[in-house]
């Protein structure tokens, strides 16, 4: 609906913002995670999984994603390239 | 009669939790339902003011807790609507002077003898809102289509779904069908879809609104404004009444049209 609104209303509008924003500290504030913490988490994680694997550092994305009913830690990290390939 | 015991409540101070209470209770009184409306808000008492019964205050819901008056002497009986009543909270006092036990045997006492109980629940999370929600059959959470009002009516649905009050119903009050239209605002989709809650009215932004408080009048009694009937279909949704919803953005314009295609199981 937003979208459709912003594709016939011109410019992006003030209601669509806010429910990003809205969607966005929700997950949060549910979670009871800050963003301070959740940078925390993702720093610890690329230390673990260092240890295992060569992981691509700067790629990695950790992030809370919520639908109406379930919340999920997203985690996306991808693996180094491989010197190695086949 | 076996009462239900309904709190209006928000976590924000200032979305309509006052007017919303005043207004469903007349609602449901002129409807022929026996109606008391309890004022949680102890210390900051506002609920005589906009039923307008203001000068007939001699006891309190701290003097019935305490012992010092009795139930029927404290209750103030509207001037206009038969079957409704007010029962106000103490001016003087704060809200440690209730406990949420008392409040629980109050909604005991009151059940005999009407058909809705109706309390407003003071702003915040803390002890008044304990209270208020203590004794409740069914919570219902006042919200403005803004930010800061969403996001504390979100934490009002996780506290009222741990104390297994939940999940309770929204109102969107004081929602703007113009800003809505051109994009301004938080349509009331928008919240819902946000918030993961079932809908019980959504109040539009009405002048009428003042008026009828600078009077003592409740607004659902005038069937000219549109805010009186949104709460009066309220009244009328709590009563079991399959009453659709004003779609207030929609009914003129291409937005209006677009957004009925769009909703999720709405008709076009």
């Amino acid at each position: 609906m937003s979208f459709l609104r912003r594709l016939v209303g011109g410019p992006d509008r003030s209601a669509s913002a806010a429910k990003e924003r809205l969607q966005l500290v929700l997950v949060h504030d549910r979670a009871d995670l800050t963003q301070a913490e959740l940078a925390d988490l993702k720093d610890e994680i690329i230390e673990v999984i260092s240890r295992y694997v060569a992981i691509d550092r700067g790629g990695v994305e950790i992030a809370l994603t919520n639908d109406r009913y379930e919340q999920r830690l997203v985690a996306d990290i991808p693996l180094a390239q491989s010197r190695q390939r086949r | 009669m076996t009462a239900t015991i309904i709190t209006i409540t928000s976590g924000k101070g200032g979305v309509g939790k006052t007017t919303a209470t005043a207004n469903i209770g007349a609602a449901l009184a002129s409807m022929g339902r026996r109606v008391v409306c309890i004022d949680a808000d102890i210390g900051l008492r506002n609920l005589d003011v906009v039923m307008g019964l203001e000068n007939r205050i001699v006891y309190d819901l701290v003097d019935i807790v305490e012992g010092r008056a009795k139930l029927r002497q404290a209750m103030i009986k509207d001037k206009r609507i038969p079957e409704l009543y007010l029962i106000p909270a103490a001016q003087t006092r704060d809200k440690t002077a209730v406990s949420p036990g008392d409040m629980i045997r109050l909604g005991d006492e009151l059940r005999e003898e009407f058909d809705y109980v109706l309390i407003d629940s003071p702003a915040g999370i803390e002890r008044g809102f304990r209270n208020a929600i203590a004794p409740a059959d069914v919570v219902l959470i006042v919200t403005n289509p803004e930010v800061s009002s969403v996001r504390d009516a979100d934490r009002i649905i996780g506290l009222i779904e741990a104390e297994s009050k939940g999940p309770g119903k929204l109102i969107v009050n004081r929602i703007k069908p113009e800003m809505v239209k051109r994009g301004d605002m938080l349509d009331t989709v928008d919240i819902l879809d946000v918030l993961a809650i079932d809908l019980i009215g959504v109040v539009p932004e009405d002048e009428g609104v003042v008026v009828a408080s600078n009077q003592g009048n409740p607004v659902s009694q005038n069937k000219d404004s549109r805010a009186g009937r949104a709460f009066h279909n309220i009244a009328r949704r709590l009563e079991g009444e399959d009453v659709p919803f004003e779609t207030l953005e929609a009914g003129d314009g291409f937005f209006g049209k677009l957004s009925r295609l769009m909703r999720p199981g709405g008709q076009a």
